[in-house]
């Protein structure tokens, strides 16, 4: 048993990885926890070994990071000073009285427990996708943009042969044009924010050309294989019986309403839609983690308010893949040092703090320019289903807030039972808020994951004797 | 036209048989459950507890739950997590997944 | 709920009522309450025979309101774990009848007949029909609205306005001043700090339960089913964590688990080991639920006074003050009895039950 103080990295993204090779090329042992059987996350998601893919680069975006990270995992894992414990689906971090245990579930099944114990955890749980809803959205064939892409990554799958590639982001031109080169007829991509608005915000856009320089090369993909792109369009409604065979398309005014007339009928059997992305939270507040607004606070060591708990990447604010390596850097650093109960050298994360500074100026603009139209309620008619999980109709959460005089999410949750299920409300409750016209309060899930009772009959019991 | 598997020049080991409410199918070493749904033309798996409507993939990465599928008798398998492994045996749901 | 009965009775008797509340409808602990509307779990004395009042007021609430509350006239199962407990449970069971309650003894066949997923080898148990359940959210969402009260949520009172010689003249919130010459204090487990705000007191402390919310399931717990020391856990003056199964399904389908007391203050952060012992209790009692996901947990707190009676009718220190909080686990379930009996206060009548066991002077003044 090595007495050298044990740091738990949740989350094998850039983030976690980032974080995983500071803070074991500072001495520190670590334990890489993630719930794939590879490393990468979201943003380097590897097609699945077996499927023997000898150019995995031709679906992704600054391969060579990538190979840094993965050949830095490779060789610590290689030379003990990290354990990377794959397929581990955790569901709760428990801090006891000296560190803490990490509670998760094996495998693709998620039925057998494991648990490890760590004297610090650093907490990089990614992101996922936000949809807000609108007629016609829970046909199949209608799937979130990113999920096209991790299907697509992952097993080398696409949804459909037409797709359409809409709503609102950075990530729709990446998805269109990844989907593009494997063979998908991208049909239209629209995309809702305002070319005006990205006028305005231009001045720090422009401070980043790479990343600008990224938009170009998309869009210039894009255009040669002429693909019909609408700006400052928004879907209004997917149509089919059983699965979606088109979508009707419109203009916004410039107060991001539907322009009547402006309505066309698009053709095509997907439709790949994402208006933004939201931290995963849930395994910070159950923690105790101080969050600011939906994501988690963070002091500039990329420290929680939580002794021991440190957290980097979309979890602590969306903002891309460059941003969470540089917060993950500052973050290895910050732990290793203070595991070791040393005080940290900022002057050692200098380029990483400088990097992180202009990467959450650029989201911060870029959640300026891509926003959802400023209308979109008025879209969703009465019954149309808001949460997916339950059921419940746009009418029911109106009736909850008018008739029943719920302003709060929570009260609407409990009237109408919008978030109450399998996935309590991680889809549907940006949409609840903005029906019901009350702000997006984090839910307070003490689960990340759903247990089988009989783990968690037993779960913990080791810590307790 | 490519296909994904070109585009990654990807060779993976032989095809092999699964079912989908008895309906063989084929599959790839390395596909998930719902990629090998996909494959096969399929883009729903699952009916809705309530008003019955068809549902498949959403999220695709694990937290929506939408695309909940029953794998050789256990229900509510995320399709988009599990990978698929030669005999298996799907079948669509309805309702809780616990209904047979 | 509380409030929300109060209203609707009140306001039946031909009451002008306003509601205020600092939080939403719901707010409290009722929005983390099971709904349960029981009669099984009471020893016969003030408490049965205001369930008793209750739960023929909420049969009648039924049938106007029942399916926009989720009411399920379930009926409850006590189960004995060992002979010893069966004993004990039979002869509370009986008590109870005299008292008038349904309580039908099961043993054997009967009692898998009723719950065929219990464990097996369990010596037997008690069917309470009287039992059911509301989903208590809606059910006072439902209530204040059909009250016809005027309902100010978001808005926290600041003070009692009383005259100099004490009477109650309204109060007074951060949104203005209310006045009237009646107070009712269902705060529930922060009616002590209402009551402080009269020039009162009233010692409700809190008692914090979890409770654990499975997947959607097709119907396999029939009733609200739980272990015969349950009772025990509710009348304990411990502050330590104690556990008893709880376990019922719902029309809407996941089944709901409980129950856990602690004497924490109000703190909220989830507690692993209560939640284990919650899942450790309920497969005990249900083995199939091994293999069942739990999908969420909630916590509340449950307003408790020292001798686990709530306190009901007016305040003799402060005329116009009325109390009817304090319910302790049992809140959702009691609110029509209460309702109905602060109305009948209220409006000059005598109340149908013996108020003297509820009266809120009846704890001794606390020193300062």
């Amino acid at each position: 048993m090595t007495d050298r103080p044990h740091l738990a990295v949740i989350g094998a993204g850039p983030a976690g990885l980032a974080a995983t090779l500071a803070a074991a090329g500072h001495g520190s042992r670590v334990t890489l926890i993630d719930s794939a059987a590879e490393a990468g996350g979201q943003f380097y998601r590897q097609p699945a070994t077996e499927l023997h893919a000898r150019r995995p680069q031709a679906l992704h975006h600054q391969w060579q990071t990538w190979e840094r990270l993965r050949d830095g995992l490779h060789n610590h894992v290689k030379a003990g000073s990290v354990q990377h414990l794959t397929e581990h689906h955790i569901w709760f971090v428990e801090r006891l009285p000296r560190g803490f245990a990490v509670h998760a579930l094996l495998g693709p099944e998620q039925q057998d427990p494991a648990t490890v114990h760590a004297d610090a955890v650093l907490l990089a749980t990614g992101g996922y996708e936000q949809v807000l809803p609108f007629p016609g959205w829970t046909l199949p064939g209608v799937l979130t943009a990113g999920g096209a892409q991790a299907m697509l990554k992952g097993t080398l799958t696409v949804p459909g042969r037409r797709a359409v590639v809409a709503g609102t982001g950075p990530l729709l031109l990446p998805v269109a044009t990844g989907l593009a080169a494997a063979g998908v007829e991208i049909v239209a991509l629209v995309e809702s924010a305002d070319p005006r608005t990205l006028l305005r915000q231009s001045r720090t856009l422009a401070a980043h050309p790479g990343k600008l320089g990224e938009g170009v090369l998309y869009t210039g993909q894009l255009l040669r294989r002429r693909t019909r792109t609408l700006y400052h369009h928004t879907v209004v409604e997917a149509h089919g019986t059983d699965r979606v065979e088109a979508v009707t398309v419109a203009a916004l005014d410039a107060e991001g309403r539907v322009r009547p007339g402006t309505e066309r009928r698009i053709p095509c059997d997907t439709l790949a839609v994402s208006h933004g992305m939201l931290a995963h939270t849930d395994l910070a507040e159950s923690l105790g983690c101080r969050l600011d607004g939906t994501h988690v606070h963070v002091d500039e060591e990329q420290r929680t308010d939580v002794p021991g708990v440190w957290a980097a990447g979309e979890a602590t604010g969306i903002g891309g893949s460059g941003l969470a390596l540089a917060e993950g850097h500052i973050a290895g650093n910050s732990a290793a040092a203070r595991l070791a109960d040393t005080e940290p050298d900022p002057g050692e994360w200098a380029a990483a703090a400088k990097s992180r500074t202009k990467l959450r100026q650029f989201a911060t603009a870029l959640d300026r320019v891509y926003r959802p139209p400023a209308h979109w309620t008025e879209q969703v008619t009465d019954d149309t289903v808001v949460c997916r999980c339950e059921e419940v109709t746009a009418g029911a959460v109106r009736e909850a807030v008018g008739a029943l005089g719920a302003g709060d999410l929570r009260t609407v949750k409990l009237l109408t039972r919008a978030g109450m299920g399998w996935c309590q409300g991680r889809v549907c409750g940006p949409a609840v808020a903005g029906l019901a016209g009350c702000a997006l309060t984090a839910s307070r899930r003490p689960f990340a994951r759903p247990v089988p009772l009989g783990v968690l009959a037993r779960a913990g019991e080791e810590s307790a004797q | 036209m490519t296909s994904p598997l070109d585009l990654a020049d990807a060779h993976p080991g032989p095809a092999f048989t699964v079912t989908l409410d008895g309906r063989r199918i084929e599959a790839l070493p390395g596909q998930t459950v719902a990629a090998a749904l996909w494959t096969a033309g399929v883009a729903s798996w699952r009916s809705t507890r309530g008003e019955g409507r068809p549902r498949g993939i959403f999220c695709g990465i694990g937290v929506c739950f939408d695309c909940l599928v029953t794998v050789n008798g256990r229900p509510n398998q995320r399709a988009c997590l599990v990978p698929v492994a030669p005999d298996d045996v799907i079948r669509t749901q309805e309702g809780t997944g616990h209904d047979d | 709920m509380v409030g929300a009965a109060c209203a609707l009775y009140a306001a039946r008797a031909g009451l002008d009522v306003i509601v205020v509340d600092r939080g939403p409808v719901a707010g409290g602990t009722t929005g983390a309450g099971e709904g349960n509307l029981l009669v099984s779990d009471k020893e016969p004395g003030p408490e049965l025979d205001l369930a008793l009042l209750s739960v023929r007021l909420w049969t009648e609430l039924a049938q106007e309101h029942g399916e926009s509350i989720e009411y399920e006239a379930k009926g409850g199962v006590v189960v004995a774990t060992s002979p010893g407990s069966l004993t004990a449970l039979e002869r509370l069971a009986a008590e109870q009848r005299a008292a008038g309650v349904t309580a039908v003894p099961v043993a054997g066949d009967a009692l898998y007949g009723l719950e065929p997923h219990l464990a097996p080898g369990l010596p037997g148990g008690v069917h309470y029909p009287q039992d059911s359940q509301v989903m208590p959210a809606l059910a006072a969402a439902r209530l204040l609205r059909a009250s016809g009260a005027r309902l100010f949520t978001g808005r926290t009172v600041t003070d009692v306005l009383r005259t100099p010689e004490g009477t109650v003249l309204g109060v007074r919130t951060d949104r203005g001043d209310i006045h009237a010459p009646a107070l009712v204090n269902a705060a529930g487990t922060w009616g002590g700090d209402l009551a402080a705000l009269a020039g009162t007191t009233l010692p409700v402390l809190p008692r914090r339960g979890y409770v654990l919310v499975t997947e959607p399931l097709p119907r396999m717990v029939r009733h609200k089913v739980y272990a015969a020391d349950y009772v025990a856990d509710v009348a304990s003056d411990s502050a330590a964590l104690q556990t008893s199964p709880v376990v019922e399904g719902t029309a809407a389908g996941p089944v709901l688990i409980g129950a856990s007391r602690e004497r924490v203050g109000f703190d909220r952060t989830f507690s692993l080991p209560a939640l284990r012992a919650l899942a450790a209790g309920a497969t005990r009692l249900f083995p199939f639920l091994a293999d069942v996901h739990a999908i969420r947990s909630y916590v509340g707190f449950r307003p408790y006074l020292p001798d686990h009676l709530p306190a009901i009718g007016p305040d003799p220190r402060v005329p116009g003050l009325f109390h009817a909080c304090g319910h302790e686990g049992a809140g959702i379930g009691l609110s029509t009895g209460t309702g109905h009996l602060i109305a009948q206060v209220l409006t000059a009548k005598t109340p149908d039950l013996d108020l003297t066991p509820f009266s809120p002077d009846r704890f001794a003044e606390e020193t300062a």
